[in-house]
């Protein structure tokens, strides 16, 4: 099921524009490096379609495209009451001037029917409003009625990027672990849902305890560790069939914080022997380790850089947990953190130019970002109990858990833009922790 | 946004009902987990489970970020080590805990120094090192459940779980 789902839009293709003005970079511009205060005005009016079925896939798609562009922060929706001007044809010309009258910067048109075979085929058009034309090209996608969703992420991930300069995240996925019950016993499983909490589904069951799941650099496997035997251990997931393999270990350790190389064939890990947690690498092929520390403080969360050459970590060897950078041979480590307080959760950005980090000071957690050489950091949150930073696939916004204190505390997703604004609560129905939030899909 | 719909909820449900009938989560065979008392006996039997953790003592307590073992700690231990040396047909999986101030894997981490810190301690004492086992438990098994450190003292702990049998 799972294949089919991938493949969907294997169908998508360029979709030749008439020769009327065509630009790749318009007017209509968002610079967000430069700190957006004021939301851009849009409007997406219902999809056209000429049957009732069509017509009810139409209404959906502008609504979850809507909801993609305004949960940025960057962009703010004019709702369908406020429009004078009324989309009935996909192919005639804008009436500019009827959405200049209600101050929409950008407009989203599109079309939506089901061929004969069955699958949705949907057209859409960008407009700069102001500059009475096109912004880039028209574009059709065609997928299956089910992956509605994700042809509705990939028309605002193309919204979003020709309006930003940068590259879109609302059609990717992630996993996490969903958390019920009370605090001293708490059930946790592997799920997997739409960036938006959508399309929720359960990779385990919720017998043993499961913890930190990290996406393959493709997204089709998951690391995670697991008290399946009693003891952790590190297991490697298949997402589309949910077979599990636990990885070759000694008896007698544990062995947690997975998270893969950026080519997927190698695991960097941590390994606990005679109560000592030391960093080690795993070529998953040969199930061959490879020692990369040896000391006798705490070495652990580990996170490759995007080129593969270099391991941020988190080490107490200096007295409290701080981070390092090493190679990823092992050897010598620079230490990064110098700020009041302890680090922890390092994980580099998918760019390669920030570390994002949870940051415990004065009783508080944080969620924080700094420079590879620990410069200009930036904490972009504060609770009782932030953790566990995951970065979009365009390294613009970070996902984390949030926990409440007490009792009755639970834990629950929240994203945050790397500026520190737009903190919002992901909808996951339920509780939520350890998210890794999985590549743009193809 | 909306998609998760009834059926999801009803799954929830299902699951936390779980939670409530179904308490021993851990299948590993043994039924001892997480501080758990899975064997009998009447704590007034001194070679009974019960008496080890009521009278003994099964849990040594640790200050923030340490796993140094207090004089108090030492003495639980000391008494643990005599009550295992009499009592040669049980094995012991030594329990590292931490309070829930701290990132999970680093507390992992800490709860396995912890567990280390017992067995080690107890081996010492003379226990045979092939009837300790040793597990981590993070910060995911607090048994006090307040965000005070009235909680977190006790949360921070090795404890001693006994099981039937040389172990595996």
């Amino acid at each position: 099921m799972m294949r089919f789902f991938l493949s969907l839009l294997a169908a998508c293709a360029l979709w030749a524009m008439p020769a009327a003005a065509q630009q790749d970079s318009g007017p209509l511009r968002l610079e967000i490096t430069e700190g957006v205060i004021e939301p851009m005005p849009f409007a997406v009016p219902d999809l056209v379609a000429d049957t009732p079925r069509a017509q009810d896939f139409a209404r959906r798609l502008a609504r979850v495209i809507a909801a993609d562009l305004s949960g940025t922060g960057l962009f703010r929706e004019i709702p369908a009451q406020a429009h004078i001007g009324r989309i009935t044809s996909f192919d005639s010309p804008v009436q500019f001037a009827d959405w200049r009258a209600i101050n929409a910067q950008a407009l989203v048109t599109g079309a939506v029917r089901l061929d004969g075979a069955g699958r949705l085929v949907v057209r859409f058009r960008i407009h700069d409003v102001f500059a009475g034309q096109e912004l880039g090209r028209g574009q059709q996608l065609v997928g299956e009625p089910d992956g509605w969703r994700r042809i509705a992420h990939k028309v605002a991930d193309q919204v979003y990027s020709r309006i930003t300069g940068e590259g879109g995240y609302f059609d990717s996925r992630v996993v996490f672990v969903e958390e019920s019950g009370p605090k001293d016993r708490r059930a946790k499983r592997l799920a997997i849902m739409d960036y938006d909490g959508a399309n929720l589904r359960y990779l385990t069951d919720a017998s043993t305890i499961v913890l930190a799941p990290r996406f393959s650099p493709t997204g089709d496997r998951v690391l995670y560790t697991s008290y399946e035997t009693g003891f952790p251990r590190i297991y490697l997931l298949d997402v589309a069939d949910v077979g599990r393999r636990v990885l070759p270990t000694t008896d007698g350790t544990m062995s947690f914080a997975p998270r893969f190389s950026p080519d997927g064939r190698t695991v960097v890990y941590s390994l606990t022997q005679g109560g000592n947690t030391d960093l080690y690498t795993m070529d998953i092929a040969s199930g061959r380790s490879t020692r990369l520390t040896s000391a006798p403080s705490i070495e652990t969360a580990p996170s490759f850089s995007p080129d593969g050459s270099r391991i941020v970590f988190e080490s107490d060897r200096s007295g409290s947990p701080q981070l390092y950078i090493m190679e990823a041979r092992g050897g010598d480590a620079q230490r990064i953190s110098f700020g009041q307080g302890r680090y922890g959760t390092p994980v580099w950005s998918p760019r390669g130019d920030l570390v994002a980090f949870t940051k415990q000071s004065k009783g508080r957690f944080h969620i924080g970002v700094m420079r590879t050489d620990g410069s200009e950091e930036r904490l972009l949150t504060a609770s009782f109990l932030d953790e566990g930073p995951t970065w979009a696939p365009n390294g613009r916004v970070i996902m984390f858990t949030r926990e409440t204190r007490g009792e009755r505390g639970e834990a629950r997703l929240y994203t945050v833009d790397i500026s520190g604004r737009n903190l919002r609560q992901v909808a996951t129905g339920g509780g939520a922790s350890d998210p890794s939030w999985g590549p743009l899909q193809e | 946004m909306t998609c998760p719909g009834k059926t999801i909820i009803v799954v929830l449900a299902a699951l936390s009902l779980a939670a409530c009938t179904n308490p021993d989560r851990f299948a590993d065979g043994s039924g001892l987990g997480a501080g758990g008392a899975g064997l009998s006996g009447a704590a007034s039997d001194p070679a009974s489970p019960a008496y080890f953790e009521e009278a003994v003592g099964d849990r040594v307590l640790f200050a923030v970020d340490q796993s140094t073992l207090s004089p108090q700690a030492q003495a639980t231990l000391d008494a643990q080590a005599r009550w295992l040396m009499e009592n040669r047909d049980f094995t012991a999986t030594v329990e590292g805990h931490a309070d829930e101030q701290g990132t999970r894997e680093y507390n992992l981490a800490l709860g396995a120094r912890r567990a280390s810190a017992v067995e080690e301690y107890l081996v010492s004492r003379g226990v045979a090192a092939n009837r300790l086992r040793t597990v981590s438990y993070g910060k995911e098994r607090p048994i006090e459940l307040c965000s005070e450190e009235a909680c977190y003292a006790k949360n921070r702990r090795a404890v001693t779980v006994l099981a039937a049998g040389p172990t595996s």
